[in-house]
């Protein structure tokens, strides 16, 4: 099954690679991953899309909980949350029906167009991996070139984060 | 049989100490310090008295400053640096304190990797410390540059690269924190040498505090009940303990938890001593070279209670069929070894003495007559335990004209009346140690477990020997093992720590063989090694005293004359060639595939 890891790490070199370093080491595969800096900047949100059955998906995050650095690992999917990916998209898009098609695609997919030239359209779409992965999937026929995805970045739902207190969440 | 009297052994370098330069004392240190200077006063505040280390072009402001230090803190100039990351070991090990390591950049750092990955496999407490190129050389492919962070990282419980001296007060405090809290292991701190030379405005260290607590945690009362009614309620229990036994000090806990409750123990290697391996409800060491009972008995058992062990493959060969019956009670400072390899029954994450008193305490709660009846349920299972003992107790054919090694080992245990500190290699003549030389004590049996690394039991034995200097210790190494570390010799010499090497020679690398008879039709591929130095000239050419017994009437006389000698003592044991290791438990395979003989 699929799982969205979330791993608070302090903002330190090398730390990221501690990460990587101990999915590989112990042949556990990512899927994605997505790093950027929590609400407090001194520790980093990292996102790991990752699949295994219920026993692995409990020991990578135990052995991630090992590294001294690593302050808290969740398993989101466990519990209700947003996902999000945006991927970047070169498609082919030339004067005429081609570049209709693409333009109401991005409208039904609420897509955007970010850069145009005489024969391709750079599109940007973001949501969860599934609509990401079927708007791909409508582009491929017309002429995609080029992908660039983020990975997946995840939150919990609001309704759960109440539970827990605000400074905690803070980390301070 | 021959010896050597002429034993430098007290030649030491103490006698060249020169006096010029005042020693640092913890409470006094320089107003605008060196890194070097605020490393040297951490290590002091530690209560790091010994260091064993090799110097280099990255660390020579540390040496600088270590010289200074000399009447506070010893360093021991080893031959080599995986000869003193194990002694480190062999310190930390025998005293459960933090070995301390210091060693340059690259080459340096990377001699040191085999005994950080040994130290990590055997949750071993170290505090490495690496030289590393100055800053603004790194990631230039530099003269002697290595990413020491990056080649240590999967085998260290963490490590840092100070790119400040101002820091570095704190990475030493907290990297002692980490090596020997929970789980103890490695810790590499990476110096770059401009870091070691740069002054900075250091004041006190007690100041000196991190956010990272010990995440310990303590058994709740009811899963300790929870565990205790399911021990009681165990028809075919077994006691499955490891390392954890030493690391967490629970080898009497053990004893009195297990006597209270006449329960059957085995340990494992690296639990050998956690439990006396001559007591009655000892049923020896289980797993691949374990006995024929305590595998037997695991195979059958209702309940096995495994206490500070990580389920390694050495142990449960084919999981799927290992202790199928089984319910498993598994306690373990690490919560990532629980569920690793065995999902248990009941995962309790804690100190295992803590758990073992807990659990004490609450079967003296029960009463007499509960604990008396939970003794008698399990009347028929020492039954069958004793018929398992009975059956296929240890043994191996004697020889009328070659010394056997099993003799060798019993004959060192006789000699030593049991009391020895012993430290081995890995490969036959560990498994040898582990079923022939009953321990009674832990800490008493050092050996390389998880990584299985030759050359580990004379450096070790040699830490050992500097942290208890009267204790007698002995290191079984077989003739390949020794030949990987052997210059240590020098070492020992040097600092005359008086250790006494045993080689089991038997001119192969006896183990392959074995497999290779075994397993590979008798293609004997790359194992022999017969070409060798003579030990016994290669004792005295370094200066120690050499004995050598060939024939089997030689055996005792030789071990006692070595064991006997005042100094550094190397017996060169020639053993039978062919000789194999029994039982064994083909890897892969579980109880029921065991070959006696």
């Amino acid at each position: 099954m699929r799982h969205t890891l979330s791993i608070t790490v302090a903002d330190e070199p090398g730390e990221l690679s501690r990460i990587v370093g101990l999915f590989s080491a112990r042949g556990f595969n990512i899927e994605t991953i997505s790093v950027g800096k929590s609400l407090d900047p001194r520790w980093s949100r990292v996102t790991i899309v990752t699949r295994g059955d219920d026993r692995t998906i409990q020991q990578i995050v135990k052995q991630c909980e090992r590294l001294a650095r690593v302050r808290e690992v969740q398993d989101v999917t466990t519990r209700p949350h947003i996902e999000r990916e945006m991927a970047l998209i070169t498609v082919s898009a030339r004067a005429g029906s081609e570049r209709q098609e693409v333009l109401s695609l991005v409208s039904v997919f609420r897509a955007k167009v970010v850069d145009i030239s005489h024969t391709e359209m750079i599109v940007e779409a973001s949501g969860n991996k599934e609509k990401v992965d079927t708007f791909l999937e409508l582009l491929r026929p017309i002429g995609v070139t080029d992908i660039t995805r983020t990975g997946h970045i995840a939150i919990n739902r609001l309704a759960t984060r109440e539970e827990t207190p605000l400074a905690e969440e803070v980390g301070v | 049989m021959r010896a050597r009297v002429a034993d430098p052994c007290f030649m030491i370098a103490r006698q060249h100490i020169d006096n010029r330069f005042a020693t640092v004392a913890p409470d006094q240190i320089a107003e605008m310090p060196t890194g070097a200077e605020v490393l040297i006063h951490a290590l002091v505040a530690e209560g790091v008295e010994t260091i064993f280390g090799y110097p280099g072009g990255a660390v020579l402001h540390i040496y600088d400053e270590l010289w200074r230090a000399r009447e506070r803190i010893t360093h021991y100039l080893v031959r080599h640096e995986q000869g003193a990351v194990h002694m480190a070991e062999g310190y930390a090990r025998s005293t459960g304190r933090v070995g301390v390591v210091l060693v340059t950049s690259g080459p340096g750092a990377t001699n040191a990797v085999t005994g950080i990955a040994n130290a990590y496999m055997d949750s071993t407490p170290l505090v490495v410390i690496t030289g590393q190129v100055p800053k603004h050389l790194i990631g230039t492919d530099a003269f002697q540059e290595v990413d020491t962070v990056g080649i240590t990282r999967p085998c260290v419980k963490h490590n840092y690269l100070v790119r400040d001296a101002k820091d570095l007060a704190a990475v030493v405090r907290e990297a002692f924190h980490l090596a020997r809290s929970g789980r103890p292991g490695p810790v590499v701190i990476d110096i770059p040498k401009d870091v070691s030379a740069q002054r900075v405005n250091y004041s006190r260290l007690d100041h000196v505090s991190f956010p990272f607590s010990d995440k310990r945690t303590p058994l709740d009362h009811e899963p300790a009940q929870r565990a205790l009614q399911t021990i009681l309620n165990a028809k075919r229990p077994v006691l499955y303990v490891g390392g954890g036994i030493t690391n967490s000090g629970a080898g009497d806990s053990l004893l009195s938890f297990a006597e209270a409750l006449r329960l059957p123990v085995s340990p494992t290697l690296m639990g050998l001593g956690g439990f006396p391996s001559s007591h009655p409800l000892c049923l020896g060491m289980l797993g691949m070279h374990g006995t024929y009972a305590a595998n037997m008995a695991v195979a059958e058992s209702d309940l096995l209670v495994a206490l500070g062990v990580r389920f390694d493959d050495r142990v449960t060969g084919k999981l799927a069929t290992f202790a199928p019956q089984a319910q498993v009670i598994h306690v373990d400072i690490d919560p990532a070894n629980i569920g690793k390899n065995v999902a248990p029954t009941l995962p309790l994450t804690g100190d295992v003495r803590q758990a073992l008193d807990q659990f004490h305490a609450l079967a003296q709660q029960q009463g007499a007559e509960r604990l008396q009846e939970s003794i008698q349920q399990r009347e028929s299972w020492w039954e069958q335990i004793r018929g398992w003992q009975r059956s296929q107790p240890l043994r191996y054919a004697g020889s009328q004209n070659q010394i056997k090694p099993q003799t060798v080992i019993r004959e060192l245990h006789r000699a030593t009346k049991g009391e020895a500190l012993i430290t081995t290699d890995v490969g036959q003549h560990q498994m040898w140690v582990a079923q022939f030389y009953p321990f009674t004590r832990t800490r008493q049996l050092i050996t390389s477990g998880g990584l299985g690394t030759m050359g580990f039991g004379l450096p070790a034995a040699i830490g050992a020997q500097l942290a208890l200097r009267d204790q007698l210790v002995v290191a079984v190494v077989g003739d390949g093992g020794f030949q990987m570390t052997n210059q240590e010799i020098a070492t020992a010499i040097q600092y005359g720590l008086p250790v006494k090497v045993l080689i089991m020679n038997n001119g192969y690398l006896g183990m392959v063989r074995q497999w290779q008879e075994m397993f590979y039709d008798r293609t004997y591929s790359e194992v022999d090694i017969s070409v060798a130095p003579d030990f016994v000239k290669l004792a005295e050419a370094y200066g120690a005293a050499g004995f050598r017994a060939e024939k089997p009437e030689e055996l005792r006389d030789v071990i006692e004359a070595g064991l006997n000698h005042k100094g550094i003592a190397v017996m060169d044991i020639v053993v039978s060639k062919e000789e194999n290791v029994f039982p064994i438990v083909p890897a892969g395979a579980n109880a029921r595939d065991m070959i006696v003989q």
